[in-house]
C-alpha cells in the first residue's frame, strides 16, 4: 500500500474559495454570486478583489440560479454559492429548465454536503444531491477529495465551457492530493494499485478509503484504490481496467446509495463486465444532528465499514 | 417611427393568422395568450427593439427580450419569423416532431432569437436581471425586455426577482405583464387574486406604467414611454391590460382559449376575421 501522509487538515471548501479567487484573477469573465452564505463558502477573499463582479442576491436561491443562467449572456462565468440542498433541490427545475436545458456555463458550487454538515441535521444534510444533479443531461458533476483537489477543481471548470455541479463540504480533513496537481474532468486518479478489490471512493471518502486500504494491508489484502472525483462523465475506462484485474469492487460516498456513484458504476459494470459490487453510502435515510465524525460512524461511512465490504465482497467472488 | 400604425397593426393580423393555423396545424397550443399579445410583439420587434437578426447568442450592443410565459410562443415564433430571424414556411413546423419550434421556447434545438428556454413558469424575470448585470458589466448601455403572464406572477421567484431589481437600480430593465386577468382555471381573481399589481411593484420599489396592450397606438408609445423613464435608479413594469384571444372574437373574453386548439370549421371563422397582410406561410 503507497504511503499516504498529510501535515494539515483544512475544509474543501476553502479549497473552493482559494480557486475561485485564482479563477477570477486568471479571467475577468468570472463572477460570483452567494444566497447569504458569504463565509461559509468562504468567497471572501474574490469579493475584496473583485467586489463589482461578486452579487450578493439574498436569501433567494431560485433568483440567483435565474441570475446566473441569464450572466452567461454577454460572456460571464457565473459561479453560485450556497450550502448543496440549497442549491439543489430547491433550485432543481431552475436549474433544470434555465441551466441545464438552456445549456448555459453556469457553475453550482455547493458546500457542506452531506452528513459531515453535522449539528444542523437533516434539514441541511443533502444525501440526494449527486442522484438529482447526474440525471440532468449534459450536467457535469464533480465531488473532490481534498483542499488541494477542490482548488484545482474549482480552477479546471472555470476553463470548461458548460453547466457543472461542484460539491464540497464543511469539515477539515486531511490534506494529501497535490498542491500543483492538474485537475482533469472526467479522469480518475489511480490512489494505488492492487489486485484483489477495487476500491472507488468519492470526495470525503477518498482518505477514508486510504485509511481503509492501511488496514486491508495488514489482513494480507491488496486493495486497489480509485478517486473517481468527476461523477459524471464517469472514467468507465480506468474503472473497467481495474475491475477487470480484481474481479471485484467497493464504492464508497458521502451520499444515498440510490442515485449516486455507487448506482453509476453498478450500471457501467452490468452493461460492460458484471461484477459483485458492495456499496457504502447512506440506505435510504435522512440524516440528524450530530458531530461529523459521529454521524459518519453511526451512518456507516467510516475506514472499517470499507474494509468489511471489501472482505465481503472477495467473498463472493467466483 | 419606423412604420406606420396601419402598417403595424397588419403586421399584427399577419401574426394572428400565423397564430392561429400553426396551433389548428399541430391540433395544440395556447392561441389565446398568443392573440392577445400580437400587438405588443409587433410594437417591440417592429418599432422598439434594437437586435441583428444574425443572431448571436451573446447580444453584445442589442437589446435583449426574454418571454417568461412561454406558452405563448406562438406569438414569439411568427413575430422573429416576419422579423427575418428565420423562414416563415418554418412555421409550419410548430410542436413537431424534428423541428425547432417546441412547444415552449428552447435554445436547445438552436433556433435564432431565443436565449434561455421557458414554460415551466416564473423564471424569466431573473434571467433577464442576470442579462442586465452583465451588460452593466460590460459597459453595454442597451436594453434588457421581458413578457409575463399575471397568472405566472403567482410563482414565487418572480417576487425574489421583483425585490432584487430595484435594489440593485437595473434600471435598463422593462418589464411587462400580460395583464389579460385569466389563467388555465379561470379568472386570476377567483383562482387567487393578485389584487393591485401596481401598489406591489411600486411598494417593491419599481416605476410602474400602464397601457393598453391591443392598441398599437397605445402600446408603441407605451414602450418608447417607458425607454425615457430609464436611467433613473429603477426598473420599469408597464402593466399592459389585454384581452386573451384578442382579434378572434369567440376566443375573447374567457380562459377558455388558453389553450385549446381551434377546429376546420372554427379556422375558418378566426380566418375571415384576420386579413392576410404579408402572405400566409
Amino acid at each position: 500500500m503507497k504511503k499516504y501522509t498529510y501535515t494539515e487538515k483544512k475544509d474543501t471548501r476553502s479549497g473552493f474559495g482559494a480557486g475561485l479567487h485564482e479563477a477570477g484573477k486568471k479571467n475577468e469573465n468570472v463572477v460570483a454570486l452567494c444566497a447569504d452564505l458569504v463565509g461559509s463558502l468562504k468567497m471572501d477573499a474574490f469579493i475584496k478583489d473583485f467586489p463589482e463582479r461578486f452579487t450578493q442576491v439574498g436569501i433567494a436561491e431560485a433568483n440567483m440560479i435565474g441570475i446566473a443562467a441569464g450572466m452567461t449572456i454577454g460572456g460571464k462565468i457565473p459561479f453560485t454559492g450556497t450550502f448543496a440542498n440549497f442549491s439543489t433541490g430547491r433550485v432543481y427545475d431552475q436549474i433544470r429548465q434555465s441551466v441545464a436545458y438552456s445549456n448555459k456555463n453556469v457553475k453550482i458550487c455547493a458546500s457542506h454536503a452531506g452528513l459531515t454538515l453535522g449539528e444542523d441535521g437533516a434539514t441541511h444534510q443533502i444525501l440526494e444531491d449527486i442522484g438529482l444533479m447526474k440525471m440532468l443531461p449534459g450536467m457535469v458533476v464533480i465531488n473532490p477529495c481534498d483542499y488541494n483537489q477542490t482548488k484545482a477543481a474549482t480552477l479546471a471548470i472555470a476553463e470548461y465551457e458548460g453547466p457543472v455541479y461542484l460539491r464540497f463540504g464543511r469539515p477539515v480533513i486531511p490534506v494529501f492530493t497535490d498542491p500543483d496537481q492538474k485537475f482533469e474532468i472526467g479522469k480518475a486518479w489511480m490512489v494505488n494499485e492492487g489486485t484483489d478489490v477495487t476500491i472507488i471512493a468519492t470526495g470525503h471518502m477518498v482518505w477514508k478509503a486510504i485509511e481503509a486500504g492501511e488496514k486491508l494491508a495488514e489482513l494480507g489484502i491488496d486493495a486497489e484504490i480509485i478517486n473517481i472525483h468527476t461523477i459524471k462523465p464517469l472514467d468507465d475506462e480506468a474503472i473497467l481496467k481495474s475491475v477487470k484485474k480484481t474481479g471485484c469492487v467497493v464504492t464508497c460516498e458521502e451520499h444515498n446509495k440510490f442515485g449516486g456513484l455507487g448506482e453509476s458504476v453498478a450500471r457501467l459494470l452490468t452493461t460492460e463486465l458484471p461484477t459483485p459490487q458492495e456499496f457504502v453510502a447512506t440506505n435510504d435515510t435522512f440524516g440528524e444532528s450530530g458531530t461529523p465524525d459521529q454521524l459518519m460512524s453511526k451512518y456507516g461511512l467510516d475506514a472499517v465499514n470499507i474494509v468489511e465490504a471489501a472482505q465481503k465482497v472477495i467473498g463472493r467472488k467466483k | 417611427m419606423k412604420h406606420t400604425i396601419k402598417e403595424l397593426e397588419d403586421i399584427a393580423s399577419q401574426i394572428r393568422r400565423d397564430i392561429v393555423r400553426m396551433v389548428h396545424g399541430c391540433q395544440s397550443g395556447h392561441p389565446g395568450g398568443s392573440l392577445g399579445c400580437a400587438d405588443f410583439f409587433t410594437a417591440l420587434y417592429f418599432e422598439v427593439l434594437n437586435y441583428n437578426t444574425d443572431f448571436k447568442m451573446d447580444g453584445v450592443g442589442e437589446d435583449l427580450f426574454f418571454l417568461s410565459n412561454g406558452h405563448i410562443s406562438p406569438v414569439w415564433y411568427s413575430t422573429l419569423a416576419h422579423a427575418g430571424f428565420f423562414n416563415k414556411s418554418e412555421l409550419a413546423t410548430f410542436r413537431k416532431l424534428d423541428s425547432r419550434l417546441q412547444g415552449h421556447p428552447t435554445t436547445h434545438e438552436g433556433l435564432p432569437g431565443i436565449r434561455v428556454a421557458s414554460g415551466s413558469l416564473g423564471q424569466g424575470m431573473s434571467v433577464a436581471i442576470g442579462a442586465a448585470l452583465t451588460k452593466r458589466l460590460n459597459g453595454d448601455k442597451s436594453y434588457v425586455f421581458t413578457l409575463h403572464g399575471d397568472g405566472e406572477l403567482q410563482e414565487g421567484q418572480n417576487w425574489e426577482a421583483a425585490m432584487f431589481a430595484p435594489f440593485h437600480e437595473l434600471d435598463t430593465l422593462i418589464c411587462s405583464v400580460d395583464y389579460n386577468g385569466q389563467q388555465i382555471d379561470g379568472p386570476t381573481k377567483k383562482v387567487l387574486s393578485l389584487d393591485s399589481l401596481q401598489a406591489k411593484f411600486e411598494a417593491f420599489g419599481w416605476h410602474v406604467i400602464n397601457t393598453d396592450g391591443n392598441d398599437m397606438q397605445a402600446i408603441v408609445e407605451g414602450l418608447h414611454y417607458a425607454k425615457t423613464l430609464t436611467g433613473k435608479g429603477k426598473p420599469i413594469l408597464n402593466l399592459m391590460s389585454t384581452q386573451m384571444g384578442a382579434g378572434v372574437d369567440y376566443m375573447m373574453g374567457s380562459h377558455k382559449w388558453h389553450g385549446t386548439a381551434p377546429n376546420d370549421e372554427q379556422l375558418a371563422a378566426a380566418l375571415a376575421q384576420l386579413p392576410e397582410t404579408l402572405g400566409d406561410y
